[in-house]
């Protein structure tokens, strides 16, 4: 659902560009904020603050990566695949991180805890191999830290659930 | 140490928040450009500086400025902070470390280019950038340092911080501004060029990040002193960006014209090739420039000399291979980033990127032909020049040079089905043994 709250952002964000329309990026944002990801709902909604149709929002939404088409997990694991951290062996951990995980890249685990994905270079290329959870950095990553990190995550997602 | 302009400070504890930014001088740049120098003077010293843009073309800031269309129009600067290149990652350091740097060289190009309305686009992906940028300008904002009368002049702008969703295509400017007009970031034909018709038809200045942190230092101390840095036509410092097989990767700004050696070799930078490898190529500028033989090592990082020597400084992402890395591999590595970043506006680049990934596929796992290695080339050549925007060309940058310097690995390839060197994937026990050098290159 679309807060009443959400609407009114995405309705501030119109107006604070010189043409409407610019807000759309910043309001799919609003959407996905709400739902975890872009849904019709979410589309109708940046369509009505930014005055454009739906089809050309969903034109928008569907070009840029980083908004989700279907519900992600609660952890993103984005690891960069890009030259730099190819030569620092990123596909080691990339395997690595489906083994421990159980889900090949692209993929969101049955339990809906995580999804693994690989990135276009992540302009961390002085610390690579790297990735990212929820769009925060982790670097030099070896299979150790890796595990470590994988760890870490499980036991959060376990207190989430004790803790909702 | 050589000194450091736009990396200065950046390490002192708290220098991401106004009130420490201006304890070590900052906003003292924008408030002497606002009570010295009328707008037209500061693309003069801009434009004596030598300053040149440090996205990837290089090309003269100052001139840049002085094409802006002379109309009744809003102007609008847009700030590229889309850092995406493959090896490059200087932009996200400055904004994360520094932000209020890249923020008083927005406001003095938008008082010397006479814009009223600003945009940061940011990278979606660098969040932390994203929120510092962010940040740091809701600070300006309640300093009086952005919004009207800025520090009791009759200079008013406004900043508008804009977030990217996943597209490299974005960091090309006439695709940068349909993203901020709040479409798909497909490339516009060129001409017009953005300062005659740009941003909502309006004349618009696109500056990377980089270049416009430099901007502060050149104002306090003058387009002269800029320009003592440098070579002749490469003036001032650059941050270069040093990564793959070096001991010590990281950000290191140096003059232009410092010589490749000392930044991959010299203790203070680079160290040396890692796990004490030889060197077997370099890619100067980030992945779309063409690579260079380790024969060129000594090679100047200026614009000219690395033109000189075959390529580009593009965005100053060096990236460093050994003697180990597979270039068949590596090559089609660099294309898979193409293609799948390819917008696929122009059926040359959309294409062509992918038949050159499935062909180097099956190079690179043994299924390989002959022909293939001239088919590449002829691909190459059918994409070159054939797009709208740069992405297509620089898709073959690395194809080309590498077919030119390593074709007997391609070769190699062809014949044996799996590559002569070590890091081939194709080979479990060595697969394994780069799986070890993991541990040994990270820090």
């Amino acid at each position: 659902m679309i807060s009443e709250q959400a609407k009114q952002r995405m309705r501030d964000l119109a107006a604070r560009y010189p043409v409407a329309r610019s807000a759309v990026m910043p309001a799919l944002y609003v959407a996905q904020e709400e739902e975890g990801y872009i849904t019709r709902e979410g589309l109708q909604a940046v369509a009505e603050a930014v005055g454009i149709t739906v089809d050309d929002v969903e034109s928008v939404a569907t070009f840029y990566t980083m908004y989700h088409q279907r519900p992600p997990g609660k952890k993103v694991i984005k690891v960069c695949t890009s030259i730099s951290c190819y030569l620092r062996n990123c596909d080691a951990l990339v395997e690595h991180l489906e083994e421990r995980l159980g889900i090949k890249r692209g993929e969101t685990s049955a339990d809906g805890n995580y999804t693994l994905l690989t990135a276009e270079c992540l302009a961390s290329c002085g610390t690579a191999p790297v990735l990212q959870v929820n769009g925060e950095f982790v670097e030099n990553v070896t299979l150790e830290r890796a595990d470590a990190l994988i760890d870490r995550l499980d036991k959060e997602l376990k207190a989430e659930v004790r803790m909702p | 140490m050589p000194e450091l302009i736009v990396t200065k400070n950046i390490d002192v504890p708290g220098i991401d928040t106004l009130e420490v930014y201006r304890q070590y001088g900052g906003y003292e740049a924008l408030a002497k450009a606002l009570r010295e120098y009328q707008p037209d003077e500061i693309v003069e010293l801009v434009k004596q500086s030598g300053l040149r843009g440090r996205g990837g073309a290089g090309f003269p800031t100052g001139m840049k400025w002085s094409f802006l269309a002379k109309n009744d129009k809003p102007r609008y600067l847009c700030c590229n902070c889309d850092e995406s290149e493959p090896g490059t990652f200087k932009d996200r350091m400055l904004m994360e470390k520094i932000p209020h740097r890249l923020i008083e060289g927005v406001l003095i190009t938008c008082y010397a280019c006479r814009v009223s309305t600003a945009f940061i686009y940011v990278r979606g992906e660098l969040e932390l950038a994203g929120r510092q940028v962010e940040r740091a300008v809701q600070e300006a904002y309640a300093a009086g340092l952005i919004g009207k009368n800025i520090m009791g002049s009759d200079f008013s702008v406004d900043v508008i911080v804009h977030h990217g969703a996943g597209a490299y295509i974005c960091g090309e400017e006439s695709a940068l501004m349909e993203s901020l007009e709040g479409r798909r970031g497909y490339p516009r034909l060129k001409p017009p060029f953005p300062a005659v018709i740009g941003l909502y038809g309006g004349p618009t200045v696109i500056n990377n990040c980089e270049t416009l942190c430099t901007l502060p230092a050149i104002l306090q101390n003058g387009g002269e002193w800029y320009a003592s840095f440098g070579t002749e036509k490469s003036k001032g410092t650059r941050v270069f960006c040093l990564s793959g097989h070096v001991k010590k990767p990281g950000n290191y700004e140096l003059p232009l014209g410092t010589p490749l050696r000392t930044l991959i070799y010299d203790e203070q930078y680079g160290g040396g090739i890692l796990n004490d490898r030889q060197l077997k190529a370099i890619i100067p500028g980030g992945s779309s420039t063409f690579l260079l033989g380790a024969d060129k090592v000594d090679t100047p990082l200026d614009f000219e000399s690395i033109a000189a020597a075959g390529s580009m400084l593009g965005s100053g992402g060096v990236i460093v291979l050994n003697e180990d890395t597979c270039i068949v591999g590596a090559v089609l590595r660099s294309v898979e980033f193409y293609r799948d970043e390819s917008c696929g506006k122009c059926t040359p680049c959309r294409e062509g990127t992918y038949w050159m990934s499935e062909i180097l596929e099956r190079l690179e796992h043994g299924h390989g032909r002959e022909k293939d290695i001239d088919l590449l080339l002829d691909i190459c050549d059918n994409i070159s020049g054939k797009s709208f925007c740069p992405l297509g060309d620089a898709a073959t940058s690395l194809v080309t040079s590498g077919i030119r310097l390593f074709r007997e690995e391609f070769e190699y390839h062809v014949e044996h089905g799996h590559c002569m060197v070590g890091a081939g994937r194709t080979h479990p026990e060595i697969e394994s043994a780069a799986g070890a050098s993991l541990h040994a290159g990270a820090r």
